[in-house]
């Protein structure tokens, strides 16, 4: 069969009444999350995880795919009706979607993040699905060696390629690996770090420690910050209709910001944000209306918007076809597969098309379920950016202990996701990113695996290593992620390279 | 390192917080090497074992630790923010109370509790009306989620009340 039926078949299994059910839940609930101030995708990933826990593994995934588009729009209404920097993955789109929400051209700004975010998914998922299995037939022929190598060069680009410091990214990632050694080893039996307590051997759950990262040490870090004053939340006023001229500027955009997102994100280094950023100077560039950038150019909006789903997307791709997570909210999404003994990668294709394919034909149909559901009900999602901050974070933490307790109603559980939290809280103070732990966490026993996967059919010979060329290959780029930057850094040119960098709590 | 090459904060003294971070990347990495050492080389044939990982990652967290120490003596890291440390009390407080009551008094009245508490620290300090609507608002997800949902929420005397 080739890419067309597979899509075909899938699109069936996605269109099971039940299934569109699970879409419909899974995009309203990853919208409504998604918009609350201070929740991005990854927050909004590993909070909803446990709706889907006693679901079957095709609807869980199915309602998770809604919540991850889902969760990518809300983001981008917050950002421009509440003009909160740093905030999300959509930072850029705060640049010039805020200033059109305060000139009274808010309306035709979430329309236009709306429709790109929409043609970026649509194009950005057919991609997906036709690139994907040529991946997976490159993939087919890895060894323990390649997929290592892969792993290292995810690691080094998800932890000190981008941000402000190398020193802070890596130590972040380390202590990731760390927390992955914590519990029984899966190929020895050994018990590691686990210092004769039960509830260690185990491990640590991902979703414990990413909710706890990010939505504890957020709300810690917040609330220390003080009473600042109510956030000002931009009114929708006028149509939410773009006109003729805003179509005009911004087709063009969408395609664009697709055309550059997608191959970012789809790169085992991708990961960064950078596609946003680079939409947003590509823009700026060609633009017939450079005075308006600035003040609310409504290219500024579609550009960015577009490239942030289309790399959304472009992620699924090492994710669904090498089981390689290059951000924190795919991490969470391996996660959420590994909790019914799935793991993606080549073979995921070959033994489950059924699932691999209803998944990726159900991001089709969240993306246009969230082009229908959006535009009419931006007043409700507005309501939810004016809920007061002691009530909005009361929530949330009572949403993310419900999880932890759902999956593990244990006082241990509990006190991990306290001890987690304030961790999460003092990275903050001190500038280190959250990221790299939640990969370092679910990446670090892959990566362990197959290098000592790699080195027993060697015998224990290091050299194994670098006896492929495409070993070779991509432990030279990740060497080389690692050292440029740092020189890059050292010469004081390192402000471009904190701008590029990816914070998607 | 941005801005520690430019003397804008000219102020040239070690930043001690930053020294007792690089302190407990070592004392980890001590943790793991001790953890390590009472594994039983079970290297097998090919010298890699359930050890050799840990050593690596201990090795590298003693190098990360040095780093750390070095930014910190020459005052590399980024300027930190004040915090407040009265709304964090409250909010911690709020995650204990919780964890400690959950098995006793069951999910609505722990969370209910969580609520309130973390309300607090955002400066809702009315503990009277917080707890009370903590408490209905965490029934009701308890409702959903432990009977619609099937998810696996304890119960206390609150929802045996009802259910």
């Amino acid at each position: 069969m080739n890419t067309f039926e597979f899509l075909m078949q899938g699109l069936l299994v996605a269109a099971q009444p039940m299934n569109l059910l699970y879409a419909l839940i899974g995009v309203t609930l990853g919208t409504a999350v998604g918009v609350l101030p201070g929740i991005g995708p990854a927050l909004t990933v590993a909070l909803l995880l446990p709706v889907t826990y006693k679901l079957d593994p095709a609807g869980s995934l199915i309602m998770f795919a809604g919540i991850y588009y889902g969760g990518m729009y809300g983001g981008s209404t917050t950002s421009i009706l509440l003009n909160t920097p740093g905030e999300s993955a959509s930072i850029v789109t705060a640049l010039e979607g805020n200033k059109m929400a305060r000139a009274g051209r808010g309306g035709p700004a979430l329309a236009t993040a709306a429709i790109g975010s929409f043609v970026a998914g649509l194009i950005a998922t057919l991609a997906l699905a036709f690139v994907a299995p040529f991946i997976v037939k490159v993939a087919l022929v890895f060894g323990p060696r390649e997929y290592f190598a892969l792993m290292v060069l995810a690691f080094v680009t998800v932890s000190s390629a981008f941000g402000d410091s190398t020193l802070r990214g890596l130590t972040s990632l380390f202590v990731g690996l760390t927390l992955a050694m914590i519990g029984i080893d899966q190929l020895s039996g050994q018990a590691r770090l686990s210092f004769g307590i039960p509830d260690l051997l185990d491990g640590i759950e991902v979703t414990t420690l990413a909710v706890a990262m990010f939505a504890i040490g957020e709300t810690l870090y917040i609330a220390a910050q003080g009473d600042r004053g109510p956030d000002k939340v931009e009114a929708v006023k006028g149509s939410v209709w773009m006109n003729a001229a805003d179509w005009a500027r911004s087709w063009k955009p969408w395609l664009r910001g697709t055309a550059i997102g997608f191959p970012i994100g789809a790169m085992p280094a991708g990961g960064a944000e950078i596609g946003t950023f680079l939409s947003y100077a590509a823009e700026k560039r060609m633009t017939k209306h450079p005075e308006e950038f600035g003040n609310g150019a409504i290219e500024g909006v579609a550009g960015p918007e577009a490239a942030n789903n289309a790399s959304a997307a472009g992620t699924l791709v090492p994710l669904l076809t090498l089981g390689l997570p290059t951000t924190a909210t795919a991490a969470i999404m391996l996660a959420g597969f590994q909790q019914y003994g799935l793991q993606p990668g080549p073979l995921l294709f070959a033994t489950n098309p059924q699932l691999v394919w209803g998944l990726i034909a159900s991001l089709l149909i969240a993306n246009l379920m969230l082009l229908v559901l959006n535009l009419p009900l931006i007043g409700l999602w507005v309501k939810l950016l004016t809920i007061p901050r002691p009530w909005l974070y009361a929530g949330i933490l009572l949403f993310a202990t419900l999880g932890t307790i759902g999956a593990n109603p244990s006082v241990f559980e509990l006190g991990m996701l306290l001890a987690f939290g304030l961790l999460g809280y003092v990275m903050r103070i001190f500038g280190y990113p959250i990221a790299p732990v939640v990969v370092g966490l679910i990446l670090g026993p892959l990566a362990e695996q197959q290098l000592r996967r790699a080195l027993a059919i060697s015998q224990g010979d290091i050299t194994t290593l670098v006896a492929s060329p495409v070993a070779v290959a991509l432990l030279l780029i990740a060497a080389a992620a690692l050292i440029i930057p740092l020189v890059l850094r050292a010469r004081g040119r390192g402000l471009v390279l904190s701008q590029l960098a990816a914070s998607e709590d | 390192m941005t801005n520690g090459t430019k003397p804008a904060n000219a102020k040239r003294r070690p930043d001690g917080a930053a020294l007792v971070i690089a302190v407990v990347l070592a004392a980890i990495a001590a943790v793991i090497f001790w953890d390590v050492s009472r594994l039983t080389g079970a290297a097998g044939y090919s010298q890699v074992g359930p050890t050799s990982v840990p050593y690596a990652i201990g090795c590298c967290l003693i190098g990360l630790a040095v780093w750390t120490a070095v930014a910190a003596w020459r005052n590399d890291f980024p300027e930190r923010e004040p915090q407040q440390f009265g709304p964090v009390v409250w909010i911690v407080a709020g995650l204990a109370a919780q964890m400690l009551l959950l098995n006793v008094a069951g999910f609505s009245v722990a969370t209910g509790l969580l609520f309130a508490l973390t309300a607090a620290g955002f400066g809702r300090r009315k503990l009277w009306l917080t707890i009370p609507v903590g408490i209905v608002i965490s029934f009701a997800v308890w409702a959903i989620f432990a009977k619609l949902l099937q998810l696996s929420l304890p119960s206390g005397p609150l929802e045996h009340l009802f259910f």
